[in-house]
């Protein structure tokens, strides 16, 4: 029992963390060109990400 | 005017004029750009042939050495650039010269008050729907596994509060598309899917947070969370669909008149935005511009293209006193025109409200997945119903049991598999018509298209290419030949643009005082002395004695003194529109032409096809009225068309479809639009609508199996939430994975398909039979 209450805010302060990544990168436009960022990786000289 | 200098009489001439050319196309860019802040504007351009990484690169790397740029996002998904730029460091004009020079033609799009092509708000708000749904239905899940296999009493309950804790609010957030939908649907009086998927989710959080808080046997929060994670799946992949398409389709929109150049003072032309044209001003319209509003001519002469308002193909002469309709386009020469409307009451406003009357008669259809919702959600509704009432009586008064079965009953019938059985098949369905070029504006698309048995075409740029060819071209010696393709080159007319086209790829002899006369043709001077390329009897004026009997309809050309030579030009049928009419009628479809064509060019296009039933001279308002008329009957048209004349009937029609060469309002007003040459899209579109319904259906019987081998045990209390678990997984994994089967299409082979269909090979090319056929069915 006392495993628990270590064990599920760890789970779900990780899943929260991963929430919370997902939120900013869609914020940051990193889902509004899906196609794009598979091509830009081929591109080496670009190396900066303007916003 | 030193000789060999590129002059058109409609280019700029002096450093004057040309700053003012310049002024008007940054007052253009302007309107489209929204605001930032001080002198900051953002506009987006559409690219459409940004393809790879390396073009991505060279607008990028390009646009940013740029003073005047602070930004530039190029978006690949959509073909747009985004630019920020600063108009106190230089002209944001400049920015579409400066790609055009990389290689790549842009437009302009013309943003609104805060929205910007990049963003999609919608999208991103189902994306977080989606990322809190997931997040609450992994973590609960967890939790739940836990208790299924075993916790004891006290650890049970403990881990319904923390999913308690997390599903309330998840719900809450994510739950929102659905139950402002039920909302909506409900309010209209009307049944939708949405209203069962909402019932199901708030009731079985409402009785999860009451078990959890009283005795805490068992709960449901898992099924309440991991029901909306599915189901807003659904609805993004719906969403992206509708918004790729519509991508799709905003590419095609031409730098098309969105306002006009205003020449009241003749010394300070300015450009003016559409809306603020008013009656009597004096606008200037130049080569290759449409009209914004109806207008009289007050000065100059040129040819006009007056195919998307008519359906004639052949360009007219127009001169000082003509009056012409907006949408028309402008070839040859610069006219001033006054306006005899605005915006609201031109030709172009009178076609657009006629569809809008239209198109209300389309937005009744109700799809496929609200029909069923009409149907079921009563029935489960009065099942759960019944099994309270059962159970009252069967327990004696046992409140509590009672209405704990009757809720199960309403989560194992939630229609998980249902929401997703037609968004999955539509977004498949969508990716392979976009495969082949065809762009599908929305799911009801699909299910109207595979009820349609009537097929309306226009003839005019939907069964023709809409561009004249050189159908015969005369002999001619090098040297002419030289002097036509620097001619034919210099000019923006469709028959120039042909003729140019015949000889693509021919060294152009060096002439000089390029010139182009409006309604005649270009002349120029060469080595030999003058030559022209047009009309015949404009060309039979410098020509050696060539005494011209009748008026000849194609195109001349003639040296100084030499022969008259002919071109003749055709409307040519797309290459495949005999083929997919043949395979059209095969299918049992009833085939017509509709035109604003002579009786004379429309019978000899219908005989060559085989089509044994066409109207000639139709206007806008006949059309709309044939297509009512015929679905009236009963009738389900498909409408095929491009024009300004065709949209209404194409906003009225069951269906409709448009090649990408359409005008915008046909465009706009059709539900599919094609982007390839061949008229074999209106076949392949529809096999796939009727792929998609074959498989629209096979998924609602196996989510209905799935239903009806889990209500008895709901009704009898046998659920558990394991069970409602265990089941609502597989049930939307099998919905998937046969809707994943659409992807197994292939397109028809055209001419085996023309052939299988008709039975024998000979067939093919026999329409007559087709019609008798069809005539002996009739």
């Amino acid at each position: 029992m006392s495993h628990l209450l270590v064990l599920i805010p760890i789970a779900l302060g990780l899943g929260a963390l991963g929430l919370a990544a997902f939120f900013w990168s869609l914020r940051a436009g990193q889902y509004d060109d899906l196609e794009g960022a598979s091509v830009r990786i081929l591109d080496g000289e670009s190396e900066e990400t303007p916003s | 005017m030193s000789c060999c200098q590129t002059l058109q009489s409609t280019e700029p001439q002096d450093s004057g004029q040309q700053s003012t050319a310049q002024r008007l196309d940054e007052e253009r860019v302007r309107a489209a750009s929204r605001l930032v802040e001080g002198q900051l504007y953002q506009t987006d351009f559409t690219v459409p042939d940004m393809h790879c990484a390396a073009c991505i690169g060279t607008i990028e790397r390009g646009l940013n050495s740029m003073d005047q740029v602070v930004s530039v996002r190029a978006n690949l998904t959509t073909r747009t650039v985004a630019v920020v730029w600063d108009a106190e460091r230089g002209p944001g004009s400049a920015i579409i010269n400066f790609l055009a020079r990389l290689g790549f033609d842009a437009n302009l799009q013309f943003l609104g008050e805060n929205d910007s092509a990049a963003t999609d708000d919608k999208g991103r708000l189902l994306l977080r729907s989606l990322a809190v749904a997931g997040f609450a239905a992994a973590n609960i899940m967890l939790l739940s596994v836990s208790v299924w296999s075993g916790a004891d009493l006290e650890t049970a309950k403990l881990f319904h509060l923390i999913s308690g804790l997390i599903a309330v609010p998840a719900v809450v957030y994510a739950g929102q598309p659905f139950f402002t939908s039920a909302l909506k649907a409900l309010s209209a009086r009307r049944l939708n899917m949405d209203v069962p998927i909402s019932l199901a989710v708030l009731l079985a959080l409402a009785m999860s947070v009451f078990e959890s808080f009283t005795n805490g046997a068992e709960a449901y929060f898992d099924a309440a969370v991991t029901l909306l994670f599915f189901l807003l799946i659904g609805r993004y992949l719906d969403h992206l669909m509708r918004q790729k398409a519509r991508g799709a389709v905003d590419q095609l929109a031409q730098l098309t008149a969105k306002g006009g150049v205003c020449v009241d003072d003749p010394k300070s032309p300015t450009f003016v935005a559409l809306e603020d044209i008013s009656e009597g001003m004096r606008l200037r319209v130049h080569p290759g511009e449409r009209l914004p509003v109806d207008g009289r001519i007050v000065q100059g002469q040129t040819d006009v293209d007056r195919s998307l308002v008519t359906g004639e193909a052949a360009s007219v002469v127009c001169r000082e006193g003509d009056l012409l309709e907006a949408g028309v386009l402008n070839q040859t020469g610069s006219i001033d025109i006054i306006a005899t409307s605005d915006c609201r009451n031109s030709f172009l406003a009178e076609v657009t409200k006629m569809m809008d009357a239209a198109e209300r008669g389309r937005g009744l259809y109700v799809g496929i997945a609200d029909r069923m919702a009409r149907l079921y959600a009563p029935a489960v509704h009065l099942l759960a119903l019944a099994t309270f009432i059962g159970w009252m009586i069967y327990s004696g008064g046992d409140w509590h049991s009672s209405i704990y079965t009757s809720i199960a009953v309403l989560i194992i019938t939630c229609p998980c598999a249902l929401g997703l059985a037609v968004p999955v098949v539509h977004v498949i369905g969508a990716h392979q018509l976009m495969r082949r070029g065809i762009m599908i504006r929305d799911g009801s698309a699909f299910e109207r298209l595979a009820e349609v048995d009537h097929v309306v075409f226009d003839k005019t740029g939907t069964l023709t290419s809409g561009q004249p060819a050189v159908v015969q071209a005369p002999h001619l010696d090098m040297e002419a030949i030289g002097c036509v393709v620097a001619l034919s080159n210099r000019s923006s007319h469709p028959a120039a643009k042909a003729i140019a086209q015949a000889f693509d790829g021919g060294e152009g002899a060096t002439l000089c005082d390029i010139k182009e006369v409006p309604g005649m043709g270009i002349q120029a001077h060469s080595k030999v002395g003058m030559v022209r390329l047009g009309r015949p009897n404009w060309v039979a004026e410098i020509a050696g004695a060539t005494p011209l009997s009748m008026d000849h309809s194609g195109v001349a050309f003639a040296q100084q003194d030499g022969a008259l030579a002919f071109f003749e030009l055709e409307d040519r049928l797309r290459p495949d529109a005999a083929g997919t009419i043949a395979a059209l009628q095969q299918a049992g479809l009833k085939v017509e032409i509709l035109s604003g064509d002579h009786a004379k060019t429309v019978a000899a296009v219908a005989g060559e096809l085989g089509v044994a039933s066409f109207r000639d001279r139709m206007t806008p308002a006949d059309k709309i009225q044939y297509i009512e008329k015929q679905q009236s009957k009963g009738g389900r048209v498909l409408m095929v068309g491009d024009g300004i004349n065709d949209a209404p009937a194409l906003a009225a029609a069951h269906a409709s479809m448009a090649p990408a060469s359409a005008s915008d309002v046909g465009r706009l007003a059709s539900d599919i639009v094609f982007t390839r040459p061949h008229l074999k899209a209106v076949l392949i579109a529809r096999e796939l609508a009727l792929r998609t319904g074959r498989h629209i259906r096979q998924n609602f019987a196996l989510a209905l199996l799935y239903n009806c081998l889990a209500i008895p045990l709901a009704v009898t209390g046998q659920i558990t939430p394991l069970l409602a678990a265990i089941a609502m997984s597989t049930s939307s994994i099998v919905v998937i994975a046969n809707s994943m089967r659409l992807n197994l299409y292939r397109e028809p082979q055209f001419e085996q398909n023309a052939e299988s269909v008709a039975g024998t090979a000979e067939d093919a090319d026999a329409p007559d039979r087709h019609t008798k056929e069809l005539e002996a069915a009739a």
